[in-house]
């Protein structure tokens, strides 16, 4: 059965997206992705290290045959950094394909959603693929889409937390308010994490530190693409409705006395 | 002549193109570069001449998720 994940018209057979953050070393790194079976990466726009000459680039260790490479605004606080660091990424020539993430707090991370949205009107008019990072609130993801945004990427908790789905009833929400795929984008920490995603009916889960931070993240990665593949079977599966009581599923007739 | 590149100040030789200069950085790969705030086309890079005083920024893609 195919059920691709398809992105402004661009169809991808994983439903993870991986970043490129915080591995023990480059070749962690690469065989998590393989791993991970995911199709698109995630990584950062920043000045060159002028002192490090010769130092093989990050994109040795990506295989971009098979990889979708989606640069992103990390740590961006204004609409007007987050422009600049898409028009530079744009130069670097890999794609126009952007993830958007304006920042309001450094604490928690938590997205500015009004310079998020003003960005993303910007980067539309400008050609870009957005796919913006934002909070779990359904009316700012219609606003995303309104502005032309090819997908919107609710967080299930705060970038790096691993606190896993805090407001699944949102999540659920703006799955239904919203035609464009809907990812979950920070705070898993773990399998369960992205298989309850999944089962929301989100249309994939893009992580980082779930599996860079983990003891083995090879191991972690594989065990996130099992969980993909398992909460989107179950989603489309359904589930049966919660009971207060039980129910047995043995027959009550046929009891020997 | 002097640039200011990624913040830092240095010396180069007068009438360097964007181009050369990134030759000279010793750069592998892409790099992409904004010249007084202004973001440049990669076909710029060797029709573009340096003055004493540029600003610029040389970036390129780094490990990252969030």
């Amino acid at each position: 059965m195919d059920d691709a994940l398809v992105i402004a018209g661009k169809r991808f057979g994983s439903r993870l997206l991986i970043g490129t953050g915080k591995y023990p070393s480059h070749e962690v790194m690469k065989r998590c992705h393989e791993a991970s079976g995911s199709e698109i990466v995630t990584v950062a726009v920043r000045r060159l290290d002028l002192n490090a000459k010769g130092e093989a680039s990050l994109l040795h260790w990506i295989d971009t045959t098979r990889m979708t490479l989606l640069p992103n605004t990390a740590l961006c606080y204004t609409a007007d950094d987050a422009v600049r660091t898409c028009r530079l990424a744009a130069e670097l020539g890999m794609s126009r394909w952007v993830k958007l993430e304006v920042l309001g707090d450094e604490r928690t991370l938590f997205p500015d959603v009004e310079q998020t949205v003003a960005a993303a009107r910007t980067l539309v008019k400008e050609g870009f693929t957005v796919l913006p990072y934002t909070s779990d609130d359904p009316i700012t993801a219609r606003k995303l889409e309104d502005a032309g945004c090819a997908a919107v990427m609710p967080l299930a908790a705060p970038i790096g937390s691993g606190l896993g789905i805090r407001n699944p009833h949102n999540i659920r929400l703006i799955r239904e308010t919203v035609k464009v795929p809907v990812i979950v984008d920070a705070g898993v920490g773990t399998a369960s994490d992205v298989a309850i995603a999944m089962e929301l009916g989100v249309d994939g889960v893009l992580l980082n530190t779930a599996v860079a931070g983990a003891k083995d993240p090879v191991r972690m990665a594989g065990a996130m693409k099992l969980a993909i593949e398992a909460g989107r079977a179950a989603f489309l599966a359904g589930r049966i409705p919660r009971k207060a009581y039980g129910s047995a599923s043995s027959p009550i007739e046929g009891l020997v006395d | 002549m002097t640039l200011t590149i990624n913040g830092e100040r240095r010396q180069v030789t007068d009438g360097l193109t964007v181009a050369r200069l990134v030759t000279e950085l010793g750069v592998r790969g892409r790099v992409a570069v904004e010249l007084n705030g202004e973001v440049l086309r990669q076909a710029q890079h060797p029709e573009t001449t340096l003055r004493d005083g540029d600003t610029l920024e040389v970036v390129t893609f780094v490990g990252g998720g969030a």
